[in-house]
């Protein structure tokens, strides 16, 4: 039951409006009203009991309609308006008393209180005194006296972090502080348990406020440091908030190759190219420009690829053949280059694998909210409007898109509420299940071109001087990659659903699953068929340079499409789907992109995807390459079996050094090399994941219960709204009954 | 242009760093980006220094004559000359904006500390607590402490644009505000209460990255 309460401009009181200041008043009205409603209705039983006739029907309760509301009286308009649910957006008292309970509660998690005999009005936290629901209305004076006492019991620190998060103006925020710092003094004098040590208050407070100015410097000049601070503020003005996020994500990525390439800079590269190895048989072909696309040719013998670093220790100490002295420039610092490959790449690995766990699971729980998917006009209307837009074109824009996006919401919730046939809703399973079923067809069919192709690669092979054939295979991939999503967002257009977001997730869905599927042909390709077929060459210097391949053209098509293809889409939809609107910046699809763009750059490092999406492939590979050989002609792992071997090698080196290092061997043989552990921490992980499924269902459980609660709760007050109406309206007539009888008699004094 | 305009105090702007949510950089500025600015060129690109801060950018607002600290500090300005702001200017919500952080009697004109508040509430490390509650306070165009359907309307109006062939249609309009109350009025007494709202807020998790302006 929806109540609407008129309230028209009542033009004698424009001076008089119902306003938060004058609480007093008004909750004394209220009093004075219970005291004559309760006399009021002494009379009437009284009167009941005499056997008058009663106004029976004014007990019966009516709910008020715009039709019954003939001029409110203006004690009621300011009763409603001083009602707490209202004035708490705006009266200063209110807001107050809030943060007076929020201070309350941290201090009484931050320190025990007292347990003594002072007395009640001393420590008004311990009675559980809630301002804003006492009766006794407190003086908005009394109120921030007390909120001052409260602030006093902070520390500075958390005092500045609550007076910051307080919703009022600087000038009383700085009066608040003001008072609460003057009366610290006296008050810490006062103090007995801190009397023990009082200097060690002081140097305390004097740490916090120089660690406090210390972290706001550091911020300042990490914020210095930000590269593209001017030009993301452009962007985001310009094209507002999710095209910004495609170009912080971009940014991120970039930390994360930094990340990832600095260690290997350090201890492989570098260290190889100082110490190059002897000079290959044969010439160094010469330098042509197809070897930036193809990678091959002048790039083959390099520090680009895995075969040139070499499978011993470099800089050993030299072993003097028969007893002799070694030369006078003998080096000290052994560097072993197979365990150093091995360690730089596991452990870079390993950092940004734990990076990029905590980081999603970190905006995971930040972007993650209970009951999220309902809801969708009033957060349409109250949060998308992006203040950061500045230019007039782009607001015009915004403008555009919203009022787009909220039509087409209210004409999906018009077709909802429409009476769903059964047989509407069968076409509609049918339509999706088709449209599925042609998506994955079209994936299928992608997946066993590549396979043919790369076949008809490994039976044709390819001379030296012909290396520009290599490029065939990574280019039909990347047409494939480029064209597929295309047709599926062609074949969305046939199917219907609920919600818009329900629609990208099923585009970044399909997306996906190509790409996957794609990629782990390609690894089949190499790790299967190309090492059988370059037995006795550099297998690993052919899937370096095949991946170097596919990030380059990957590259270039992008760069193509995103010049070209946007351009022929735009005309498509113009001209076939008459849409005038400009298509926007296809977020999701691009960021794919990116996405995409990463894994190679990962895979190239060694073989080993890192985004937790693709996870499961990546320990298919790690599993996979365990079991390859390594090539027996190049690279640092040449005379192993497997890769791992390299560390192998050495805990056996360790164990035979001594007792000193046992625990290191130790630690290799129970927890790297047995199975367990992993078991252990899949149980665990699986653990956490279900037990937070079951916080978030009893969560959304609460909030039913809570939502009917106050719904109950907001009968109770539309009740009470219409007594108080009736009572006042009663009030009225009766006060205008009288004034008539009082003119009456006046005009006929001597009637009876 | 350097010297007396741009130089506040220590303690005070120690105090501003302190109650706000702004850095020493979004308060004060040095000189030469400064005079950049006032001449309106354009900025050198690729590791320009940060974008000027606020106590430089309200001096511009006023004459000449008046931009020596302590007159920055006592004078107000009008609201015709902040909405002149760059950053205001495409904002539909411009008005509203301006007359919640005015604390002038007739609220029509902001000083430089309600200007640090507008600055402060919309910057980036604001909690999304403050800003659901000044938010509620701009979307509440009669200021009597709830959302009612007149105050919707008008919100509705405001963001989709303010020619009439922009505007829904009145029936549409009617059953978009009979939605949102359905989705947001918890109590049902036919208006949305700052605590309606902020529930409605915490369900979006982007309200806090699109309510932002930076200077």
């Amino acid at each position: 039951m929806a109540f609407v309460l008129n309230v028209p401009e009542i033009s004698e009181d424009h001076d008089r409006e119902p306003s938060p200041y004058d609480e007093n008043e008004v909750h004394d009205s209220f009093h004075q009203l219970i005291q004559e409603q309760s006399q009021w209705a002494e009379l009437q039983l009284r009167e009941l009991g005499a056997g008058a006739p009663g106004t029976s029907d004014r007990g019966r309760q009516a709910p008020l309609g715009p039709e019954d509301a003939a001029a409110p009286s203006t004690a009621t308009l300011r009763i409603l308006a001083s009602m707490p649910s209202r004035t708490i957006g705006r009266s200063r008292g209110a807001i107050i008393s809030q943060y007076y309970n929020r201070t309350v509660q941290l201090r009484r998690r931050v320190t025990r209180p007292q347990l003594g005999g002072a007395g009640r009005s001393a420590r008004p936290s311990l009675r559980l005194y809630d301002l804003e629901l006492d009766p006794a209305a407190l003086e908005e004076e009394e109120k921030r006296s007390l909120l001052v006492k409260e602030l006093q019991g902070l520390t500075v620190a958390q005092r500045d972090h609550m007076l910051r998060r307080m919703p009022l103006g600087l000038a009383e925020k700085r009066c608040l502080r003001e008072e609460s710092r003057t009366l610290t003094g006296k008050h810490r004098g006062g103090r007995g348990q801190r009397g023990l040590f009082p200097c060690c208050g002081q140097l305390r407070d004097t740490c916090v406020l120089v660690l406090h100015s210390l972290g706001l410097g550091l911020l300042a000049g990490l914020h210095r440091l930000m590269p593209w601070h001017y030009a993301l503020k452009r962007i985001g003005g310009q094209f507002g908030s999710s095209v910004l996020s495609y170009f912080l994500f971009l940014k991120t990525l970039l930390a994360f190759n930094a990340l990832l390439l600095l260690p290997v800079l350090a201890f492989v590269v570098g260290v190889q190219a100082a110490f190059p190895p002897p000079a290959s048989l044969g010439s160094v072909p010469a330098f042509t420009g197809l070897e930036l696309l193809t990678g091959g040719g002048r790039f083959t013998h390099s520090v680009l690829y895995y075969g040139y670093y070499s499978n011993s220790t470099l800089n050993q100490p030299c072993a003097p053949p028969d007893g002799g002295q070694c030369g006078p420039e003998s080096p000290s610092l052994p560097y072993n280059m197979p365990l150093a490959y091995l360690l730089t790449v596991g452990v870079a690995f390993f950092v940004t694998c734990v990076t990029l766990v905590y980081s999603m699971s970190r905006s995971f729980g930040e972007s993650y909210r209970v009951g999220s998917a309902s809801g969708v006009h009033a957060v349409t209307v109250f949060c998308t409007w992006d203040h950061k837009v500045t230019q007039k074109r782009a607001s015009r824009l915004q403008h555009d898109h919203i009022r787009t996006h909220l039509k087409e919401l209210l004409a999906e919730w018009q077709l909802r509420q429409g009476p769903r046939s059964a047989c509407g809703r069968l076409r509609q399973v049918a339509a999706l299940g088709l449209v599925w079923l042609l998506c994955l067809a079209t994936t299928l069919g992608c997946t066993v071109a590549v396979y043919a192709f790369s076949e008809l690669m490994i039976k044709s092979p390819v001379s030296a001087d012909q290396e520009g054939a290599l490029l065939a295979l990574p280019a039909v991939v990347c047409l494939l990659n480029l064209g597929a999503p295309y047709l599926y967002r062609c074949l969305a257009t046939l199917e219907h659903h609920d919600s818009p977001v329900l629609e990208v997730y099923v585009a970044v869905c399909r997306n996906l699953i190509l790409k996957m599927v794609i990629l782990g042909v390609l690894c089949y390709h190499w790790l299967g068929r190309r090492v059988g077929a370059l037995r006795d060459q550099c297998w690993e210097n052919f899937v370096g340079q095949e991946l170097y391949r596919l990030t380059v053209l990957d590259f270039i098509f992008v760069l193509l499409d995103t010049l070209f293809g946007e351009l022929v889409w735009r005309l498509i939809s113009e001209r076939k789907l008459k849409r005038r609107e400009k298509p926007e910046f296809d977020i999701a699809g691009n960021v794919l992109e990116l996405i995409y763009g990463q894994t190679l750059t990962w895979l190239g490092v060694l073989f080993a995807p890192l985004l937790p999406a693709i996870q499961i492939i990546k320990l298919l590979l790690v599993f996979y390459v365990k079991k390859v050989k390594p090539s027996s002609t190049c690279g640092p792992f040449r005379t192993l079996d497997t890769m791992y071997e390299a560390g192998k090698v050495w805990v056996r080196r360790l164990e035979k050094a001594g007792p000193s290092v046992s625990w290191l061997p130790w630690v290799h043989r129970y927890l790297v090399e047995n199975t367990f552990p992993v078991y252990l921490v899949s149980a665990l992980l699986l653990a956490v994941i279900y037990l937070n499924i079951q916080v978030v269902k009893g969560q959304r459980k609460v909030i039913c219960l809570l939502r009917e609660q106050i719904s109950n709760e907001g009968e109770d007050k539309v009740f009470l709204i219409n007594k108080l109406h009736s009572v006042y309206e009663r009030k009225e007539r009766s006060r205008v009954g009288r004034t008539q009888e009082a003119e009456r008699l006046g005009d006929h004094p001597g009637a009876c | 242009m350097g010297g007396s305009g741009s130089r506040l105090s220590k303690e005070l702007l120690a105090e501003y760093q302190d109650l706000t949510f702004l850095t020493k950089q979004e308060i004060i500025l040095g000189a030469p980006d400064a005079h950049r600015r006032a001449t309106s060129q354009p900025p050198p690109g690729l590791g320009a220094p940060l974008a000027p801060a606020a106590h430089r950018r309200f001096c511009e607002l006023l004459p000449q004559e008046h931009r020596s600290m302590e007159e920055s500090l006592q004078i107000r300005v009008s609201l015709e000359q902040i909405l002149s702001l760059p950053e205001l200017k495409a904002n539909p919500f411009k008005e509203r904006i301006c007359k919640v952080f005015s604390t002038s009697p007739a609220r029509d004109s902001l000083s430089f500390e309600d200007f640090l508040d507008l600055l402060s509430v919309f910057s980036d490390t604001a909690t999304p607590d403050i800003k659901s509650h000044y938010a509620f306070r701009i979307f509440d165009f009669d200021d009597d402490g709830t959302l009612n359907r007149e105050d919707l309307s008008q919100l509705v109006n405001c963001l989709t644009g303010q020619g009439e062939d922009t505007r829904l249609s009145a029936s549409e309009m009617k059953q978009l505000i009979d939605n949102i109350l359905e989705e947001s009025d918890i109590d049902r007494d036919g208006t949305i209460n700052l605590s309606e709202f902020q529930h409605v807020i915490s369900r979006s998790p982007d309200f806090a990255s699109s309510f932002k302006i930076v200077l």
